[in-house]
């Protein structure tokens, strides 16, 4: 790797984490997925996407034990059983459409599922999946 | 003469349901005047996303500090808020804490489901029903309870799922 495209490749990140924090009201979800795969520093993939919303990761929830397998509609609470409105944000307006709302949540919830925070490439990874599902 | 009457008539009805309907009000449990607080925009926004907004006078005071300063491990899930909001909401919790008799008393866990008074005025439903699909967890208030986001826990308006 050349020192120039490394140079290049963080000054890319840093600008995308600066979008990032900047987005802290409205913003579109392709705005958002564009920014953590600008953070990500490769293509977001829906199929990773999925795959990490689906399956379990040595914890007792996965995303989809409240969201469904398919976040097209309500899904419910897997502790408190409250109904939870649909995820992708092609069922639902309010998805994604405020970047502090939405790093909180993928903050709170990867930390339940997987017992970290998710990467910047994670949440692209997710987010593009959601994205492909429309009515 | 009659119209005249019959509009005294109305009136005089009319006073009583309301005198009945604020009496009702007055004279209930300092628990159904506690549920009845609209909740802050913030609790709404931030709490009631993941369960009912349990209505803050059914917790002592020092149960919603405790619940407040472990936002990161809340039940066994993350809840974990901005600095503020967390000022905000522990601020508005612990005012309207519940600090009469009954909920004087932290219940075990901080939960209102372990306290003495929830076992006692669930003590008729059946261990089962609990269980149901449609219940889930004695947390789930508003399977039952169909206002209970409005903070109506009124027992005339209980259905408990089949």
């Amino acid at each position: 790797m050349s020192r120039s495209y490394r140079i290049r490749r963080s000054f890319a990140a840093l600008l995308a984490g600066m979008l990032l924090s900047q987005l802290t009201h409205a913003a579109a979800p392709s705005e958002l997925q564009a920014a953590y795969t600008a953070q990500a520093g490769s293509p977001a993939s829906p199929d990773r996407g999925q795959a990490l919303f689906t399956t379990h990761h040595g914890r007792e929830w996965s995303c989809s034990s409240c969201h469904g397998t398919l976040p097209i509609r309500a899904g419910s609470h897997a502790g408190t059983g409250k109904p939870i409105a649909a995820l992708a944000p092609a069922f639902n307006a309010e998805r994604f459409a405020d970047a502090a709302k939405t790093e909180k949540w993928f903050r709170r919830n990867c930390n339940d599922v997987l017992g970290r925070e998710c990467t910047a490439a994670e949440k692209a990874d997710v987010l593009s999946w959601l994205r492909t599902l429309k009515p | 003469m009659m119209m005249t009457l019959r509009t005294v008539t109305c009136r005089v009805l009319l006073a009583f349901t309301v005198l009945l309907g604020s009496g009702h009000i007055a004279h209930a449990d300092g628990d159904q005047r506690a549920t009845h607080l609209p909740p802050l925009p913030k609790y709404r926004q931030e709490c009631a996303s993941c369960h009912v907004a349990y209505p803050p006078g059914m917790l002592p005071p020092e149960s919603w500090q405790r619940l407040i300063d472990n936002l990161p491990r809340h039940f066994g899930t993350d809840a974990s808020l901005d600095a503020a909001s967390v000022k905000e909401l522990s601020a508005w919790l612990t005012a309207n804490a519940g600090t009469y008799k009954r909920v004087r008393a932290a219940p075990p866990e901080d939960r209102i489901t372990t306290s003495a008074w929830f076992e006692r005025k669930h003590d008729e439903v059946p261990a089962a029903a609990w269980k149901r699909p449609g219940v889930k967890s004695p947390a789930n208030c508003s399977a039952c309870h169909a206002q209970a986001q409005q903070g109506d826990f009124n027992e005339h308006n209980v259905r408990i799922p089949r």
